[in-house]
């Protein structure tokens, strides 16, 4: 009998329902956006235009100012904002992406071993308790203090950040696996500790990361979009949603666009993600619930 | 309950002691040199290492990590490298208006999630759970800085009502409540939404259990059943949040008080990150982790009071 994998069979339940379908053509349809950017605006996000200096979106298109090329405005150096918007999300979502996917990677190796070796456990854990002191984004302000004000450090930083947390929701799933039966079984065969973590329990687990790693895309984008915001991320002019938002500070008065635009950005794309991984999360792991 | 206290306080200890070592370590690792920033930029390359020994830099790693921790036993947290002053006056000056910040959304998110929480899982699958489901997944999906900015833009650029920020008063005088309110909003947004996912879910759980079903069975009121039988047991889960959450608040005022110009000691943290004034960083990270394990500690203690199960673990 031919089993399904696991992840395809939750990925179509997961598209009979409207809004996590809604959510992830969103997401499809961002993704074309930004990695196709060239072909979407002809503008270059970074240089600057004097002339065109704060002109208006189509919301104000019986404004003389208004230039039908120069959809959503221009921001307070005359750079085109639907190009800032585009090549900013680019910056926004690889950082995401990249430190999801490092932040994973060894949180899973740190999860696995402390779940599965009793001896490990207690030191693992602690270490990570150590980590879990730092509120909020603090951990991740600190490492960017260390190491200097960068992208590729900001990306480190968000990565260590989500360590500990993947680690405590790994350790906890492959608590679970390894007391199953067939675990056991396969053991007693003699199959070595190594083979049973990797081919085993990482893929009894991977629900459980499929589930996390997508809710904490969402919040890697709100990190990676609060550390520029406040001029620790990603450094001028190189467009970025929370940098956009942080040089725009200036113009509340005059162009709260330059504000409200980017944020929608960030707001959209963070939702989706949450959605997703809420739904996905009652497919494939309800007991990660809260 | 004695037992349970001192093993909890030895943990405390135990994490402080690591929290300091990665404090500590991970400005020793910074590619920086304090000794540089302290003597300037003019300096000759004796200054600097003059500075380099009155600062106690040309010290082995675990001398200087010895030095700190003796420092900080004695409430000692160090210099401004740009200041010249002691770090502790510095920050003592900011803390109250953090603390007011952090506390003030603390409150209004507990007022506006947890009934509205409590409110979704009674009415179960209605309308109105539906709706309160999206505003909640909205509220964690929003970022703070930009709300803020969007309430400056509506509430102090067209309507006028309120200041556009600097938080001077506590928020209990009238004042201080109109300086707090936007801030405390949009700081609590998320832990307010927070609550209400965890609310909602801790309340379905427990109006599933045996001892509700009884209650219903001997023909209570549902308003005694939900908010004398059930409330109690709901509140667990939301108190746990409760813990954390303040953390979030405390992590999140360094963003807030950015958009609010409010000069806590989130704006002496970004401003000591920009200057490289490593000895402020450092206290100031600490600090904030350290208010964090205290409010954890309590809210374990707390659980006690509330829970008499935990006692006999």
């Amino acid at each position: 009998m031919k089993r399904e994998n696991q992840v395809v069979v939750a990925f179509r339940k997961l598209l009979k329902n409207k809004l996590a379908t809604f959510c992830f053509i969103l997401v499809i349809i961002e993704l074309i956006l930004l990695i196709g950017a060239p072909l979407f605006t002809k503008f270059d996000p970074i240089e600057m235009n004097t002339i065109d200096r704060l002109r208006p979106g189509f919301w104000a298109a019986s404004d003389p100012r208004y230039l039908p090329e120069h959809w959503l405005g221009t921001d307070e150096l005359g750079r085109d904002i639907w190009a800032r918007i585009l090549y900013g999300g680019r910056i926004s979502i690889s950082v995401g992406f990249i430190s999801t996917a490092v932040g994973i990677t060894f949180g899973t190796i740190f999860g696995m071993l402390a779940g599965y070796y009793k001896k490990l456990d207690n030191i693992i854990m602690r270490i990570m308790d150590v980590f879990f002191t730092f509120p909020g984004t603090l951990l991740a302000m600190l490492i960017v203090a260390m190491l200097g004000i960068d992208v590729k450090n900001a990306t480190i930083a968000i990565s260590i950040w989500s360590i500990p947390s993947f680690a405590r929701m790994i350790r906890g799933r492959v608590l679970q696996i390894k007391e199953e039966e067939y675990i056991t079984a396969i053991r007693s065969l003699g199959a070595t500790d190594f083979w049973i973590l990797s081919k085993h329990v990482l893929k009894n687990a991977l629900p459980t990361i499929i589930v996390i790693a997508t809710m904490r895309m969402a919040s890697s984008i709100l990190s990676i979009a609060t550390l520029s915001y406040l001029g620790l991320g990603v450094p001028q002019p190189t467009p970025e949603w929370g940098g956009m938002i942080s040089s725009a500070k200036t113009y509340m008065y005059d162009a709260p666009y330059l504000i409200v635009i980017p944020g929608i950005a960030i707001v959209i794309t963070v939702i989706c993600f949450n959605i997703l991984g809420d739904k996905l999360r009652d497919i494939l792991d309800p007991s990660l619930k809260d | 309950m004695k037992r349970y206290i001192i093993k909890r306080l030895g943990m405390m200890v135990i994490l402080l002691f690591g929290l300091t070592f990665i404090v500590f370590g991970s400005l020793y690792l910074a590619p920086g040199d304090p000794a540089e920033i302290a003597a300037g930029a003019s300096a000759t390359v004796e200054e600097v290492e003059r500075m380099r020994v009155y600062l106690g830099l040309d010290k082995p790693f675990l001398v200087q990590y010895g030095n700190y921790l003796l420092g900080l036993l004695r409430g000692d947290l160090g210099t401004s490298l740009m200041t010249r002053q002691p770090i502790l006056d510095e920050l003592l000056v900011r803390l109250p208006n953090t603390l007011n910040l952090a506390v003030s959304s603390m409150l209004f998110a507990c007022i506006i999630g947890i009934p509205l929480g409590i409110l979704a899982a009674i009415k179960k699958d209605s309308w109105l759970d539906n709706c309160l489901t999206t505003v909640s997944l909205l509220g964690i999906s929003v970022p703070n800085f930009w709300l803020g900015a969007i309430l400056i833009i509506i509430f102090c650029v067209n309507l006028r009502i309120f200041p556009t920020g600097g938080m001077s008063e506590p928020f209990w005088t009238p004042l201080g409540f109109k300086q707090a309110f936007l801030p405390s909003l949009s700081l609590g947004m998320q832990v307010a939404a927070s609550f209400m996912r965890i609310g909602r879910s801790s309340m379905l759980d427990v109006l599933q259990s045996d001892y509700i079903r009884t209650a219903r069975s001997k023909g209570l009121k549902e308003k005694v059943i939900i908010f004398i039988h059930a409330l109690k047991n709901a509140m667990i889960p939301i108190m746990t949040q409760m813990g954390t959450s303040f953390g979030g608040l405390l992590g999140g005022s360094m963003v807030t008080e950015q958009v609010f110009a409010t000069n806590g000691i989130g704006t002496y943290l970004i401003n000591a990150i920009n200057q490289r004034n490593y000895y402020a960083v450092q206290s100031t990270v600490l600090l904030i982790a350290f208010m964090f394990l205290i409010v954890n500690f309590i809210v374990d203690l707390l659980y006690c009071v509330v829970d008499p199960r935990i006692r006999y673990d």
